[in-house]
């Protein structure tokens, strides 16, 4: 079974998506930050392709995008790195950037590649669902691949029915109107979004991100979903960190800390 | 319209797009604003009241129809009949106010109350900061930071229009970073936020909402050229391309006319193979850009190409969907002028016509020998802007 899927099966509540980009701050932390995050206990991971163009993201993941860049980060780079990553990493991994390297590099090998290394889903923002549907699901389904969805406080209900009906995995749940990183908190507008999707019932389970940064906002977003996404939060971590393993393992086990008190860790 | 004419038809399908370029790649936080446009733009736009309003706009504060000129002392040294199409004589001094007036009135009817922009050369900041303060509506404009240092007088102009213009300081810090900056704006103002796209790009329905803002300019020549010559179809009709909206405009009526030679010419900045051109055509490859699915200069990783040329305005990394289709077609033929062949131009149009261009039209006035335009045929060169804005770099260059 994909492990997204897994995952949601055995542990429907509480669930932490981390998101990294891939190639910051150094080229090869890749596989240091994964196995730092996997070990502090986290419950997915999103790696990040670095995309000169990311519309998407606000400035901090801007920035970490362009530093990989500078890195030398590429596709073909990052495979490299994830190969034979599933001997110790057993989180769901996904992979998220934007359609054109992804195109660039080819779809069918991109995924072919991503069931090599052992990605389990991707998050393509600015991939229509209509091109998904007609072109790319097939090969999606062919490779085991999960694509991932986004809806918005926006989005109309007839399209979150839409939205739940292709999904498989979760749906990001996008906090607010906004890049990724401008905001901060859970609003009470953002409360009756949240109480609006709960009530619509759908297939899917939901993580919620843009403006999760800490313990607080993280906890928050958990009464209203199966969990959250952090990304620009821990993107500042990294950018600041003279030692990565351990400020991530303090980090996610801070954020995590209620999880971790019940477990008995 | 006959079977025909419908199979080689080179307008938007249903779905958004031109054979395959176009389409509307962006993320699911855009999909209501892009949706509300794409399923009204075309019922707003055959509202009469809006065709009124709309081309009361036109005659009586831009100032169309714009002439269209038989450039007497260009045609004898091209051995040639060129007219050119007076778009410099647009209200500030371009098209591109023909794009921004039908957007703001197409705000207005969709109850936005803000507008956002992006901008190179400033161009087109200044013609949606001018119908802005026309309409009194709010207006942000964003532009790379490096071209607000670059373009001095329109940054000027904005301001004392009323807008707001804040740098784009990410990536390259040039147009394609306002772009970006543009489009997260509207991200995060959603509801009460238009975004006025300058050229025919983005995701549709704006390269086609665009295009026709702009086709008054081949609506105008054809009408103008049968009344001088006789003929509505030129042999041959002349644009620089950018993103491409002035030449959308002065091929519209044209493009399924397949007797009349679309020429579309890109800046070859300092030579195709120089590492510093924005030649895109010439030098990309099919992939998606700011929402559609086109043409775009990138690496090999598919990461996008910082362009160079001299001109500002065609500093641009793709071309809008319709005019990648036209050139994977070969129904546009695509050209490219080096910063010196565009300046070159321009000193002679100055000299022979009395016309000042802008830097970018120039790139369409350096083709003109190239053409293998004989005696009895007529060309159109859309003169797409004036060149006050550039006179620092013409300045600069001059012998």
């Amino acid at each position: 079974m994909n492990r997204i899927i897994q995952l949601f099966n055995d542990q429907p509540t509480g669930n932490l998506n981390v998101y990294f980009t891939a190639g910051f701050p150094q080229l090869d932390d890749t596989r240091r930050i994964l196995a730092a995050l996997q070990e502090g206990g986290v419950d997915l991971v999103e790696i990040g392709m670095p995309y000169s163009d990311p519309v998407a993201d606000g400035e901090t993941i801007q920035q970490s995008n362009q530093q990989a860049l500078e890195n030398g980060m590429t596709l073909r780079t990052l495979f490299k790195q994830l190969e034979g990553m599933r001997e110790t990493i057993h989180v769901p991994v996904l992979l998220m950037g934007y359609v054109n390297p992804v195109v660039q590099y080819g779809i069918e090998e991109f995924c072919r590649k991503c069931a090599e290394v052992g990605v389990d889903g991707l998050i393509l923002p600015d991939m229509p669902m209509d091109v998904y549907l007609n072109e790319y699901k097939a090969i999606f389904d062919s490779y085991g691949l999960l694509n991932i969805f986004l809806v918005t406080p926006q989005t109309s209900e007839k399209r979150i029915r839409q939205i739940d009906e292709v999904s498989a995995g979760f749906i990001y749940t996008v906090s607010s109107a906004s890049v990724t990183g401008s905001q901060t908190g859970v609003s009470g507008d953002m409360e009756a979004y949240f109480d609006r999707l709960n009530a619509m019932n759908l297939r899917n389970p939901r993580l919620i991100g843009f403006g999760i940064k800490d313990r607080p906002t993280f906890e928050k977003a958990c009464c209203y979903s199966q969990g959250a996404i952090i990304g620009s939060a821990f993107i500042r971590i990294l950018q600041e960190s003279n030692n990565l393993e351990e400020d991530i393992k303090n980090f996610i086990s801070e954020v995590k800390a209620n999880k971790r008190t019940e477990i008995g860790v | 319209m006959s079977e025909v004419a419908d199979k080689v038809s080179f307008q938007v399908n249903e779905q958004g797009y031109y054979g395959v370029f176009g389409g509307a790649f962006i993320p699911e936080m855009l999909y209501p604003n892009v949706e509300e446009l794409r399923d009204n733009y075309l019922k707003i736009m055959a509202e009469p009241e809006f065709q009124r309003e709309f081309n009361d706009l036109l005659r009586d504060y831009v100032g169309r129809p714009t002439p269209l000129y038989f450039a007497k002392r260009l045609s004898e040294k091209y051995g040639t009949n060129i007219y050119l199409k007076r778009e410099d004589l647009c209200h500030t001094g371009a098209h591109k106010v023909n794009n921004t007036i039908g957007q703001i009135l197409m705000a207005k009817r969709l109850g936005k109350k803000k507008i956002v922009a992006e901008t190179g050369a400033g161009q087109h900041g200044v013609a949606t900061a001018t119908v802005c303060a026309l309409m009194g509506v709010e207006c942000i404009v964003y532009m790379g930071e490096l071209d607000i240092e670059r373009q001095a007088p329109n940054v000027a102009r904005m301001k004392l229009l009323g807008a707001e213009v804040r740098p784009a300081s990410s990536g390259s810090k040039t147009l394609k970073d306002a772009t970006n900056e543009a489009m997260r704006h509207w991200i995060s103002n959603p509801v009460d936020t238009h975004y006025i796209i300058g050229s025919v790009v983005g995701p549709h329905p704006y390269p086609d909402m665009v295009a026709r803002f702009q086709s008054v300019i081949s609506e105008e020549i054809k009408k103008q050229l049968a009344e001088k010559t006789g003929r509505e179809n030129p042999d041959f009709v002349v644009a620089c391309v950018g993103g491409g909206s002035n030449a959308a405009g002065a091929f519209y009526h044209y493009l399924d006319v397949p007797e009349v030679q679309l020429v579309a010419v890109e800046a070859a900045g300092q030579g195709i193979t120089s590492g510093h051109s924005a030649a895109t055509t010439a030098l990309g490859k099919p992939g998606v850009l700011h929402g559609s699915r086109t043409i775009l200069m990138q690496t090999e990783d598919g990461q996008v190409v910082e362009p160079y040329s001299i001109s500002a305005g065609l500093d641009y990394p793709g071309i809008g969907p319709m005019h990648a289709y036209l050139y994977d077609s070969g129904r546009g033929k695509f050209l490219s002028a080096t910063d010196e062949e565009a300046l070159q131009a321009a000193f002679e149009l100055a000299r022979t016509e009395g016309i000042i261009p802008a830097l970018e039209t120039s790139h369409a006035l350096a083709v003109l020998d190239r053409l293998g335009a004989t005696q009895d045929q007529i060309v159109v060169v859309n003169l797409s802007g004036r060149g006050d804005k550039d006179l620092a770099t013409y300045m600069k260059h001059i012998d």
